[in-house]
């Protein structure tokens, strides 16, 4: 066990990378994403965006409520390629 | 990098203005500065806001046009040594393109595509389906009909996130100001010649301006009463979770449209093109690509269907009446540059594209390809189309 605080645990993102991400000038929730493949993993951000909001908030002295969300992108949870393929209506 | 935000050192003048903070825009702002070049590049949004940060970042020599064969060609030669040009990581893999073969119809125009691409020096040959089998195992090939694929080894993908933030990143250090959150709002001119530009952040003179600006190229020029032939059109695309590695290759159908690879982090990413498409600025996803790509996707590696996308998204392809770039001066209006017109492939385009538009703007130098891939050329009613196209 080392001592690394994990803000993105699909994407292995540390908090120093995202502090280190915001001081090369990456200051939106969006550039973080480009720079680091943060929220991009299966569970879409649910789990980190919010700290990593945080975190710039913290860093760049915008209040949190400044700082934008990404686009949410469908679909909301993950579905197999089986399941989105198939052709059979549910009939109720 | 694009750490500029404070508007006190705004510069009022620049050599080159580059409109757009994609690949192309980039790669510019590198190729100029490295030659001491005084640039300035201004991006609306961040840097790799547009296609450039949507896109599925494969590099293909493998064209039916000589113009495109011969620019990815040397594009590729210029990927395999940009990490050391750079001194950073651009996430390169030359995995190869395998472009499905259905029909003996297909098979004709393949021989005479491959024979075109041996001819400029590319290693590319047209395997049979127990070789296709090899390269990628989880190909259903008799469920899709291939009778065989043609194949470049040096064909790829790289990273299109870390590509250009090390071009970004390079063309700082040789003191190029790239300013985010920065839009052009206006060009003016004086006499037929550029004199400045209007930005929200305040006017820079200058006499070059580089239309970088991708799908949204075609609002850019008509600030100068230049009309571009080009359309914005919406493509959708997809990525799985992670899987354990089980292919290299980039597949294609030019028949089907689809595209997908197996990117190095395991997630299977790719795309096709819904029918009835029109052109236009919409960016919502929709379902009948999820469902249209799901079925086609499990259709050509049925073992797939047990896997879950994570995310679709959309981005815009500018799309030329030829399906090729338009590159170079634009008649009547001196020192006013375009670069944009990319249709599906202006990723693995720009290292070369860039060097060359670079060359011509610093030397004057202009090789033929630069003269046929002039916005003129749209004045000719004969042009040669692009047809190995996808996506
Ligand atoms: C789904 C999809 C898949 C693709 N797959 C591939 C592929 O596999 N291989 C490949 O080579 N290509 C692919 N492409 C095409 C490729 O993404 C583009 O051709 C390429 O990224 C274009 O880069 P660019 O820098 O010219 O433009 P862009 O990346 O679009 O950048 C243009 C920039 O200009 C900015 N801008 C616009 N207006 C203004 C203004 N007024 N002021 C300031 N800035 C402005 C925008 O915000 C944008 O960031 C794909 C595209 C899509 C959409």
């Amino acid at each position: 066990m080392g001592d690394k605080v994990f803000i993105c645990r699909c994407e292995d993102i540390t908090l120093e990378e995202i502090e280190q991400a915001i001081d090369e000038g990456y200051t939106t929730i969006e550039e973080l994403k480009c720079r680091l493949r943060l929220g991009m993993g299966p569970c879409q951000g649910r789990g980190c965006l919010l700290l990593a909001k945080r975190v710039l908030s913290k860093k760049t002295g915008k209040t949190y409520s400044e700082i934008k969300m990404p686009t949410t992108r469908p679909p909301l949870i993950p579905v197999s390629l089986g399941v989105l393929a198939s052709d059979k209506k549910n009939k109720k | 990098m694009t750490r500029k935000t404070k508007n006190d050192d705004f510069p009022h003048k620049a050599d080159v203005v580059i409109v757009g903070g994609g690949i192309n825009g980039c790669a510019l702002a590198y190729q100029l500065a490295k030659r001491h070049v005084d640039v300035v590049l201004c991006e609306k949004k961040y840097l790799c806001y547009g296609a450039t940060g949507r896109c599925g970042a494969g590099i293909r020599q493998q064209w039916s046009t000589r113009e495109n064969t011969e620019l990815a060609i040397r594009s590729v030669k210029m990927f395999e040594k940009l990490e050391k040009e750079l001194k950073m990581d651009i996430g390169l893999r030359q995995g190869g393109y395998l472009i499905i073969i259905h029909d003996k119809k297909e098979m004709r125009q393949a021989e005479k595509n491959v024979a075109m691409q041996k001819s400029l020096g590319l290693n590319v040959s047209i395997l049979d389906v127990d070789e296709i089998q090899d390269i990628v195992p989880i190909l259903d090939t008799k469920g899709i009909n291939a009778i065989g694929a043609s194949f470049c080894p040096t064909d790829g993908h790289a990273d299109p996130f870390k590509t250009t933030h090390a071009y970004a990143y390079a063309a700082a250090q040789h003191g190029a100001k790239l300013y985010k959150f920065t839009e052009i709002l206006g060009i003016k001119k004086k006499n037929n010649l550029i004199d400045h530009v209007v930005t929200t952040r305040g006017n820079i003179k200058t006499n070059t301006v580089i239309n970088a600006a991708g799908a949204w190229s075609k609002k850019i020029a008509e600030m100068v009463g230049v009309k571009l032939p080009n359309m914005p059109f919406r493509k959708e695309i997809l990525v799985t979770e992670r899987i354990k590695p089980l292919f290299k290759a980039m597949v294609i159908s030019f028949k089907d449209g689809i595209y997908f690879s197996q990117q190095d982090e395991g997630q299977i990413l790719g795309g096709i093109p819904i029918p009835e498409e029109k052109p236009g600025y919409i960016t919502t996803p929709t379902f009948t690509f999820l469902h249209h790509m799901a079925k086609t996707l499990t259709h050509y590696a049925p073992s797939l269907r047990h896997v879950k996308v994570i995310r679709q998204w959309t981005g815009y392809y500018d799309v030329t009446p030829d399906a090729r770039p338009i590159l170079g001066e634009t008649k009547g209006i001196k020192g006013f540059i375009q670069c944009n017109g990319f249709s599906g492939h202006g990723f693995m385009l720009s290292p070369m594209v860039t060097k060359i538009l670079s060359d011509y703007i610093i030397d004057g130098k202009t090789p033929p390809i630069l003269e046929k891939l002039n916005l003129s050329r749209f004045d000719d009613k004969k042009i040669k189309r692009e047809i190995s196209v996808v996506g």
